[in-house]
């Protein structure tokens, strides 16, 4: 069989046409969901849970079809502890990937990196962890608590359990210079008195002048906001100079990176939290949520952290936004969230502010005990007061600034 | 008073540390001249080292002061086997090769380790200084400190291993000449550094514990040290650690860890500019 010249071009040009044609069919197929979590360096033990979970709640929502018909696919880049990379990767989930929305930044400062980044190229942005407050973007919104919701709680428990006077030390960065202002402001208001602040960059790993400082302040109870693996160390060095048992400690950080496993129990035992998430919250939907998700990642998975289920109570509301808006359009899920939608999480029931995009949740207060949590006292239902005394995008839609907390 | 006791402990302690983590380099970079940047990587294999050895129930003195030398001198033989000995004398080549090998280390050890911070918890409990407590390990880091200069000392000063190492380095073509293999030499010297740099990685570990990582906090405080030193090896690293420690402890001491750091490195700066030769370069000439 002979092919002519114009037959053969014919052919081609269909076959090309069709390739063309068919292309965006396919890719439109999944929604594209982008990660933007360190899964190496120094904040790798905030990011790998908080990944774990983001994984599963999209399996489960290909499993039960997807969301509006279309399967859900997860685009992971591993920043690497790197504010470089967040920078790239998300201008690649932006521009190159057109992911419909992002979820991740883990520390403040990577938050500050990305957030203009996505605001800029309007891809919606979903932040997961708890963090000092204040953000008010209407193209991110706050799944984790802030201090109005955490501090405001711990710094009086934590008064009238053990004293007046508090020692703060914390990482060196917007969130530690923020959220150690918010527990001299609470402990000022107690009728207490913050004894010192110093702060260190995430890199220190020698506290011993520190500890000696700390001893010569006599003060009731320290409060760590320390971040990262080799603020560890702090714990280990204070427990070593036998301070554990003679000055008790609070933190807003100790256990997200589920310290309390890789620590002695007797270095750290007795320590103070204040979380939206405990493995030990007793509701149905925690027993069912831990009993699929062990089975996914094994019974022996040690902890799902407070950042773990604020990632996966994020991926909810905003499944759940985009079932309401029938669509994944960026403004479309938006207005969805911003009626105020509502969720039945493991933590509890998580509903969106819809003037600051921060969310309305249960609040724990614990102590640290043999490598796991105590709860101590529940605070049901509590409010991002902080953020909303400054905040109202209802208002001003426009507003895009971090507001920070002042004297 | 007690104060100052315990701020001299600290200052003996940020020189005793600072000695432990440069005084492999000062062998490996003051006498073979290779400018080892995986010196970091080989520390944090310290650390793992006496950690798992740890973990697998050694005793954590052996784990520390044996298990962590041998295993850290061990891969350090095998790299000058298959790596530097190809590249002596080619000073960017080895910073090259040696950088990659960091990379490759940390990759590896995360691969196998895992990317979280491990651990051990200081062993000793802590004593009192009037109303103040201090770890006492930290007296133990101190006191390892100190023996390892002067074992290192003594070494190069009295043993005939140590006057054919310095001999080979010094002219390597006489020291052939004379019936020693030069090769040789280089080899178990590179391995000594190596084994020495394993067993600070161990002796900090649990102080600092240990990430795959954790060499990039180390390398170049390390290598400060060691140039500001000069050229003697042991009076060198003694001498820059004593300046750098105490002015990064006492400015530590009076500000904070951050200004701690900036402190040192201004000090460092200062030094070099007035004596580009380290301090041995001006005092101490004939030392080791």
């Amino acid at each position: 069989m002979s092919v002519s010249r114009r037959h053969f071009l014919q052919t081609a040009a269909a076959t090309a046409g069709a390739a063309a044609f068919g292309a965006p069919a396919f890719a439109e197929d999944a929604i594209l969901v982008g990660s933007l979590h360190d899964l190496s360096g120094g904040l790798d033990i905030y990011g790998k849970p908080m990944v774990d979970v983001l994984t599963f709640a999209i399996e489960e929502a290909n499993a039960g079809g997807g969301l509006l018909g279309r399967q859900v696919k997860l685009i992971n880049y591993d920043t690497q502890s790197n504010m470089q990379l967040y920078t790239q990767f998300a201008q690649q989930a932006a521009l190159k990937d057109k992911v419909a929305v992002v979820h991740g930044g883990i520390t403040s400062a990577s938050r500050e990196v990305i957030r203009p980044v996505l605001d800029k190229f309007k891809t919606l942005y979903f932040y997961n962890t708890q963090y000092e407050g204040g953000v008010c973007d209407r193209n991110q919104f706050d799944t984790g608590v802030t201090p109005a919701q955490t501090v405001e709680k711990l710094v009086p428990y934590a008064m009238k359990k053990w004293g007046k006077k508090v020692y703060v030390v914390a990482a060196d960065y917007n969130y530690g210079q923020i959220t150690s202002q918010w527990v001299k402001k609470y402990a000022t208001e107690n009728g207490g008195e913050v004894a010192a602040i110093d702060f260190f960059p995430l890199d220190v790993t020698n506290f011993a002048s520190t500890i000696s400082k700390i001893q010569a302040a006599k003060p009731d109870f320290v409060w760590s906001a320390l971040v990262g693996g080799a603020h560890i160390s702090f714990y280990r060095q204070w427990a070593a100079a036998g301070m554990a048992k003679s000055i008790p400690m609070a933190s807003t950080t100790f256990g997200v990176g589920n310290e309390q496993i890789v620590l002695n129990p007797d270095e750290c035992n007795g320590m103070l939290v204040c979380y939206n998430y405990f493995q030990g919250v007793k509701n149905p939907a925690n027993t069912a949520f831990l009993e699929r998700f062990h089975k996914r990642f094994g019974a022996d998975y040690p902890n799902v952290t407070e950042l773990a289920m604020g990632t996966y109570q994020g991926f909810q509301l905003w499944a759940d936004a985009v079932k309401k808006a029938g669509s994944a359009d960026r403004l479309k899920v938006i207005d969805a969230l911003e009626t105020g939608i509502s969720i039945d999480a493991p933590s509890g029931k998580v509903t969106i502010d819809p003037p600051t995009h921060h969310c309305i949740l249960d609040v724990h207060i614990a102590e640290v005990k043999d490598r796991k949590f105590d709860l101590l006292e529940d605070f049901p239902q509590q409010k991002p007061a902080d953020t909303a005394a400054v905040c109202d995008l209802k208002k001003n839609p426009n507003d895009n600034q971090q507001y920070i907390i002042k004297f | 008073m007690d104060l100052v006791a315990l701020l001299a402990i600290q200052v003996l302690y940020a020189i005793a540390s600072l000695a432990l983590i440069s005084v492999g380099l000062a062998i490996i970079f003051g006498m073979m001249k290779v400018i080892n940047l995986a010196h970091g990587e080989f520390l944090m294999l310290g650390g793992y080292a006496a950690i798992e050895a740890n973990r697998y129930g050694i005793n954590i003195w052996i784990a520390m002061l044996v298990v962590a030398p041998l295993v850290v001198g061990a891969i350090g033989a095998i790299v000058e086997r298959t790596i530097i000995r190809w590249l002596y004398g080619r000073m960017i080549d080895t910073m090259l090769a040696t950088w990659g090998l960091s990379l490759f280390l940390v990759g590896l050890t995360t691969a196998v380790f895992g990317n979280t911070t491990v651990g051990l918890s200081a062993p000793l409990g802590s004593f009192e200084i009037g109303s103040y407590r201090v770890s006492a390990y930290t007296l133990f880091v101190i006191a390892v400190a100190f023996v390892t200069l002067g074992g290192v000392l003594a070494m190069l000063r009295f043993t005939r291993l140590g006057l054919v190492a310095r001999g080979a380095m010094q002219n390597a073509n006489m020291a052939a000449a004379l019936g020693v293999n030069p090769n040789r030499v280089y080899s178990v010297t590179f391995a000594a550094g190596a084994a020495l740099t394993g067993l600070a990685g161990g002796v900090l570990a649990p102080v600092s514990g240990v990430f795959p990582t954790i060499g990039v906090a180390y390398v170049a405080k390390s290598f400060i040290t060691v140039i500001g030193g000069g050229a003697a090896i042991v009076t060198g690293t003694a001498t820059a650690s004593a300046l750098f420690g105490a002015v990064n402890q006492l400015a530590t001491y009076a500000t904070t860890p951050v200004f701690g750091e900036v402190a040192l490195l201004a000090a460092a700066i200062v030094l070099i500019r007035l004596l580009p030769q380290g301090i041995t370069g001006r005092f101490f000439r004939r030392s080791l």
